[in-house]
């Protein structure tokens, strides 16, 4: 993946902007030794390393505030980080940058039941805003598989959804404000507790636009009540056309389960060699998990299994206890580590409506043939958010390459089946070439036009998002007209 | 009037229109602006509709109503239950689905299932220089490049105007009931709601009005679902709300959908005088702001995130609320020169004025409705 040319002009000043950002930071916030540098040359998407000039860890808004401030004026490129979970080269720093990451911002600011909000600094892991309420009975709701480890802040960024939002919704429909700090320093509040900011949807706008437009500091979330109870049902077909359908049917009926996973075959062996859950071997498989008191899950759950007895099932098997659930998702859960221990692979995440399911499914097939790369699909089927993991083997000579040829026209048939590139990962740099598959000429410079609006040097999380000649082209532009 | 016949000519018109254009879709909701009209009541009809992805695609000038009813006859509907604001503004027409976009029309369910704009997958528009955008898709999950869709929601028209809108919907449940708390004033009705609402039982509306009845205030909360489930969920609530000691009367489907009918449309307030205001605000605010505006009539709804007020015409409610976290709408009420939506911070603004003077350089579409022109700045 190409990254545009480290700037000689700005290596050239790394002692001064070193010396500025120590004057308004403590010394252990300024991370400048080479050695340490690289502890931030990548993210998630190992496959692409570059050590950034400098890391920052500001404390405050106030701190994030004079980083920027400075990086402005000295024309310093500012790469925001979260906790470094991006799976599409969302926080990967340019050679000439500043990673500003958020991980010392992890304060609960507010909790309010009443009013169902939580204001966190936006540095605190995704599960740790649960964390902080559970015990009094609400959650937050997105859930991003890496919820362990992510921060607020890259959800944000990446408009991260998850598993459940199938009922919940991703980021954007949970984030109700935030405290942004803008490239130049200004800080802004949009939004807060009340459920709609005034004016133009900038908390939407913002949402989702990959730390491109500014850096979220603080952030207010809606909090749920936890329900009574959940439990999912587990059934496999012959066929993934069968089990699509029986997708779409169960939708159709007026149930709407909080998840919907869908497995295919050579995902299900690799996680029964793995996790051992005990799953039947079959061409396509459906945990269904649906939510409310005992009663209630009854009565879905009896619907569900109605509905998916008229599409054959070859196994249909019913969770009547905690530890059933469990046995039932532990596979599903170890998907992503279950595919590692063949090969290294490589997750896409095109979305696609569910009605093409069998027919991208066909297709994904015939180019694993063609291609020669094994592919495994574990997916969110309710909203047709689609993961193929394509194997690959890192060591050989050309296979990364042969791998990243295949991902593309994967997504490519997503976007040809009226989907999309990117359901919840973004885009960073991992699909920024891809966007004009999806998106017209005219369709790019109206998302461009924000970004000058917000960041008119184009300094924020450069070459990302847009194809990297388009943006590169921009911000030259950009900087002339300055 | 102007009624473009397609999206290639409404882009002509736009490109070539040498003043500004009055956005309209079925003009139900009395926004007045001053150019020529321009109606989208000509791009109209359904392009995709596919139940079983919750999902279809209509042409900004479609009837709502059209809408409704073909997602009923798939026992679908649109979860944010927009406000049909005929009623209310004293006008005639047809509800387009443009127009619940442009304003990102969210009724009582917004508490549980969210705004008008969590709903939209996708848009086409014409920006004021007249080049046809398309953003987001018609797949519920997509966080491919920046979210315009989001923008374009509540935008008034002001950064482009809206030629096709893809939607997602939910199935309707099979039933509903209200249960009727009796007699509360604004502060129980206020802190009953959020008891209700931090409960697991899925309160899809939570409303407080004092003329719903004729014989007092009640304070209303909605279950929606299978009917084995609707009524375990009313027995636990009023368990739960017992300790407020009110009279407690549980509404039926028929009598739910009325109570909701008239809420979401504050249609008690048709053809009584006065500017009616909505109030966005941190519902635990809600008793305060009351006491503070002490309006001629208010209603309380998502749990009170959200306020109606009706005052006598030309007050600016603004200067009677003091500060607060939300921002105040005023939605009727002509002939006066209060502005119709709250100013911004002069941060936001900046932000706010820059995206009009790049989707909108020429300051043609719905001149001045959401803030100051590009021309106007100095």
């Amino acid at each position: 993946m190409e990254m545009p040319v480290p700037d000689p002009l700005i290596l050239a000043r790394k002692a001064r902007v070193v010396a500025r950002l120590q004057g308004c930071l403590p010394d252990n916030a300024v991370i400048h030794d080479e050695a340490e540098t690289r502890a931030y040359e990548c993210d998630a998407l190992t496959a692409y390393k570059c050590p950034p000039m400098v890391a920052v860890l500001p404390a405050t808004t106030q701190e994030v505030s004079d980083v920027l401030r400075i990086c402005h004026e000295e024309g310093v490129p500012v790469v925001p980080r979260g906790s470094g979970t991006s799976l599409a080269g969302g926080a990967l720093p340019t050679a000439d940058c500043v990673i500003l990451g958020v991980a010392r911002m992890t304060q609960v600011l507010e909790t309010d039941y009443a009013d169902r909000i939580i204001r966190v600094q936006t540095g605190r892991t995704n599960l740790s805003v649960t964390g902080a309420v559970e015990e009094d009975g609400f959650f937050y709701a997105p859930d991003p598989s890496s919820q362990l480890a992510c921060a607020i802040a890259g959800n944000i960024a990446m408009n991260s959804g998850g598993a459940h939002c199938l009922k919940y919704g991703v980021t954007t429909n949970n984030l109700l404000g935030v405290t942004m700090v803008m490239m130049d320093g200004e800080v802004v509040e949009i939004g807060g507790a009340h459920m709609d900011a005034g004016g133009l949807d900038l908390l939407g706008l913002i949402c989702g636009s990959e730390g491109q437009l500014g850096v979220v500091t603080e952030a207010t979330l809606r909090i749920l009540p936890k329900p009574e109870g959940a439990r999912p049902v587990l059934m496999g077909f012959d066929s993934s056309e069968v089990a699509g359908a029986c997708v779409s049917d169960i939708i159709k009926a007026g149930v709407l389960p909080v998840a919907i996973e869908f497995m295919d075959r050579p995902c299900i062996e690799a996680c029964e060699n793995f996790a051992k859950a005990g799953y039947p071997m079959c061409e396509a498989l459906l945990i269904v998990e649906v939510e409310g008191s005992d009663l209630e899950i009854d009565h879905q759950l009896s619907l569900i299994m109605e509905i998916a007895r008229r599409h054959d099932p070859v196994e249909l098997r019913e969770s009547t206890s905690t530890e059933e659930s469990a046995a039932i998702w532990l596979g599903r859960k170890s998907a992503f580590g279950a595919m590692g221990q063949i090969n290294d692979y490589m997750c896409l995440d095109g979305t696609i409506p569910v009605s093409s399911l069998p027919m991208v499914l066909r297709r994904i097939t015939e180019m694993s043939e063609e291609f020669g790369l094994k592919v495994g699909n574990v997916f969110h089927a309710g909203d047709g958010n689609m993961h193929p993991l394509i194997l690959f083997d890192a060591n050989k000579p050309g296979d990364l390459e042969l791998c990243e040829e295949m991902g593309a026209e994967i997504l490519k048939l997503c976007v040809e089946a009226g989907g999309c590139l990117t359901g919840e990962h973004g885009v960073g740099i991992e699909k920024r070439d891809l966007m004009s598959v999806q998106y017209a000429p005219a369709d790019l410079e109206a998302q461009m036009a924000v970004k000058d609006v917000f960041d008119p040097q184009w300094l924020l999380n450069p070459a990302k998002v847009f194809p990297l000649d388009v943006s590169q082209a921009r911000r030259a532009e950009r900087i002339a007209a300055e | 009037m102007i009624k473009p016949q397609s999206e290639a000519e409404l882009a002509d018109v736009v490109r070539s229109a040498d003043g500004p254009l009055a956005i309209s879709g079925g003009g139900t909701r009395g926004v007045k602006v001053s150019g020529a009209a321009l109606s989208l009541s000509e791009l109209s009809g359904i392009t995709l509709y596919e139940p079983g992805a919750l999902t279809f695609v209509a042409q900004a000038g479609t009837p709502v109503a059209e809408i409704e009813a073909a997602l009923a006859s798939e026992n679908q509907r649109l979860a944010f239950e927009p406000m049909d604001a005929r009623a209310l503004m004293g006008t005639s027409g047809a509800p387009t689905l443009g127009g619940l976009i442009a304003a990102n029309v969210s009724g009582p369910r917004r508490i549980q299932g969210g705004a008008a704009r969590d709903y939209a997958l996708g848009v086409r528009f014409v920006d004021g220089t007249g080049a046809v955008v398309k953003n987001g898709g018609r797949v519920m999950k997509n966080v491919t490049g920046y979210d315009l869709v989001k923008l374009m929601c509540g935008s008034f028209g002001t950064l482009g105007v809206l030629s096709e809108v893809s939607l997602k919907v939910l199935p309707r449940p099979e039933t509903q009931s209200t249960l009727m708390l009796r007699h509360l004033d604004a502060q129980a009705a206020v802190t009953a709601m959020a008891a209700a609402m931090g409960s697991p039982y899925e309160i899809t509306g939570a409303a407080h009005c004092g003329a719903l009845l004729d014989d007092g205030p009640v304070t209303a909360l909605r279950i929606e679902g299978f009917e084995s489930s609707v009524n375990y969920r009313l027995a636990q609530l009023k368990e739960l709300l017992s300790g407020f000691g009110a009279e407690m009367t549980v509404g039926d489907a028929e009598m739910s959908f009325w109570i909701w009918a008239k809420v979401r449309d504050v249609s008690l307030w048709a053809e009584v005088p006065g500017d009616v205001w909505c109030v966005s605000c941190r519902a635990s605010q809600a008793p305060d702001l009351v006491a503070r505006a002490a309006p001629v009539g208010w209603i309380l709804d998502w749990g009170g995130g959200r306020i109606w007020m009706r005052v006598p015409a030309g007050v600016d409610l603004r200067g009677t609320l003091g500060a607060y976290d939300g921002h105040a709408t005023r939605v009727r009420g002509e002939g006066c020169d209060i502005a119709r939506f709250e100013p911004e911070a002069p941060g936001v603004a900046r932000l706010s004025q820059g995206l009009r003077a790049r989707f909108d350089p020429r300051g043609m579409l719905n001149r001045g409705l959401m803030g100051p022109v590009a021309d106007e700045v100095v």
